[in-house]
């Protein structure tokens, strides 16, 4: 049953076709509203149990001291999996996984982020 | 006539039981295939012992980026079944649902590189293509493209709301067909048969004495299938069909693989419009009583095996994974007796073991005198193609 020229019709109409692929970064493919992507703290709602640090598996979680009652998780997304565990471990919604994925930086200390205490406020760092 | 050692391997970045082949050759005709395995090793069975069940999780999934559902479910299924715990409906069927659309994208990715290796690449390119339709499926339920962390200890962590499964219903129809043009062209395509017809055959008896699973021994007509034989999550109550083929060849295990994706599609599609009601998981506790269980799930390569240990602790005392690969391996090496050098990429990528992504090294040692001469995997690719093209072997 061997026939010669079987995939011709599929290479021509691909011929006409617009291509699979993007043109990166120039434009890009969307994420699901529910990607996961960067797990980022919410200050107000985290009490320092440490819970989220327990449960990641990539030990990207580690607890700091900042000056508030409780040592607060600080987060190094050069190991994140993105596994999204940290926000499900948290009793207390402090872990929001948000569809933040550019996530390149020119070193490892770009990617870390501590949180910052001031005074009886807490306030996030930047970046 | 001179025989030749023809080491291939062992590093396969790619694979996740790195092997090392030694063929020994005389002419173009293997003679004799020796195996040796244990390199690569990551020790991700010891890390195990010291993480919590959560952490092992994801630890066991990144065994294989291919078949990571697979991993985590017979992890998960074992750890249940120490517990006693019986996980929801709604989730053992979608667990079945992540577990087909990885089956769909691990056969297509195979098509690809099945194309690749013999040299039409135009088929590589057109399998991995549509292949995205499955990785965006993926995405849109889990929010990962590969490593969906979709198990938990006790049930699956994201639901499938109504609005996504109609999206899903929609974007599977238009991928059956392009599964049904691409099993009409790789039993047609002069270029596919001949490169794949009566190539490096396993006949049944020994497919059985071998060990062989999956693809891998349905293509040589023994109908395993753990899906079937023990069923697990919601397989017993979808109906499917366990494809074979008696042709024991590399032609059988692409119509094995490609009929399977046929089957994969009429099981989500089932899974999808039958989902049952309910919650996604039973509360599972951190510490796990001592005891131990042995799990399989049907990955994509064939069965997987898990087997936990625990005691009374929240981390494991024992994890032992048996992946598909391993049982593979010896029938392959033992059907490339009587193949050609040309044959070897294409033989051993047939078993899936996601070899040929990366290029390695090969050294020819001629015995007598101990020359040798080094090539690269993917100078051995373009020997094959270039040796079949100049009409040996018709
Ligand atoms: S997403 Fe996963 S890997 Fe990343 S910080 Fe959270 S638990 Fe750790
Ligand atoms: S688990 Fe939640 S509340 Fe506890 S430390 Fe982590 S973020 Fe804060």
């Amino acid at each position: 049953m061997s026939r010669v020229g079987r995939i011709f019709p599929e290479l021509i109409r691909c011929l006409f076709s617009p291509p699979a692929t993007v043109d990166f970064p120039k434009s890009e493919v969307p994420v699901p509203p529910d990607y996961r992507g960067k797990p980022v703290l919410i200050q107000e709602k985290c009490t320092g149990c440490g819970l989220c640090a327990r449960d990641c598996p990539a030990a990207a979680i580690e607890m700091v001291e900042v000056g508030a009652k409780r040592p607060k998780p600080a987060f190094d997304y050069a190991r994140c999996a993105f596994c999204a565990q940290c926000a499900e471990s948290c009793r207390s919604d402090a872990i929001e996984i948000t569809a933040e994925h550019h996530l390149a930086a020119y070193d490892k200390e770009g990617l870390r982020w501590v949180p910052r205490y001031e005074g009886t406020k807490e306030k996030p760092a930047e970046s | 006539m001179t025989k030749y050692n023809l080491p291939v391997g062992p590093q396969h970045p790619a694979l996740k039981e790195p092997a090392s082949f030694w063929f020994k050759v005389e002419g173009e005709v293997i003679v004799d295939v020796d195996i040796r395995l244990g390199y690569n090793h990551r020790g991700i069975e010891k890390a195990c012992e010291s993480r919590n069940y959560i952490q092992c999780l994801y630890l066991l999934e990144r065994i294989c980026g291919i078949c990571s559902h697979a991993h985590t479910t017979a992890f998960a299924q074992g750890v249940e079944e120490i517990l006693g715990l019986e996980i929801p409906a709604r989730a053992k069927y979608i667990r079945v649902i992540i577990a087909e659309l990885e089956r769909i994208h691990s056969h297509l990715l195979w098509l690809g590189v099945a194309g690749h290796e013999i040299g039409f690449d135009t088929l590589f390119m057109y399998a991995w293509r549509d292949r995205e339709t499955v990785l965006d499926i993926l995405e849109l339920i889990s929010g990962n493209r590969v490593n969906y962390a979709m198990n938990t200890i006790g049930g699956v962590r994201r639901d499938i709301d109504q609005a996504k499964r109609e999206q899903i219903l929609g974007m599977l129809d238009p991928l059956a067909e392009r599964v049904k043009f691409y099993t009409d062209l790789v039993t047609s395509e002069p270029t596919c048969l001949a490169r794949l017809e009566n190539v490096a055959p396993v006949p049944a008896d020994k497919a059985v004495a071998l060990g062989t699973v999956g693809p891998t021994a349905r293509a040589s007509g023994i109908k395993v299938d753990v899906r079937r034989d023990d069923p697990y999550a919601a397989y017993a109550e979808i109906p499917f069909e366990v494809i074979t083929s008696e042709r024991g060849d590399l032609l059988g295990r692409a119509i094995v693989r490609l009929g399977e994706i046929g089957e994969s599609v009429k099981i989500i599609k089932y899974a999808l419009q039958n989902l049952p009601e309910g919650p996604l998981t039973v509360k599972a506790p951190r510490k796990v009583a001592a005891g131990e269980a042995v799990s399989r799930v049907e990955a994509p390569r064939g069965e997987d095996i898990h087997y936990v240990r625990a005691d009374g602790s929240d981390h494991p005392e024992r994890v032992k994974v048996r992946a598909p690969t391993l049982a593979n391996l010896f029938a392959v090496g033992e059907s490339m007796k009587g193949a050609y050098v040309a044959d070897i990429p294409i033989v051993i990528a047939s078993i899936d073991p996601c070899f040929s992504c990366t290029d390695r090294m090969i050294e020819l040692v001629q015995s007598r005198t101990g020359t040798s001469s080094v090539m690269t995997w993917e100078e051995l690719r373009e020997y094959g193609i270039r040796w079949y093209g100049h009409g040996h072997r018709s």
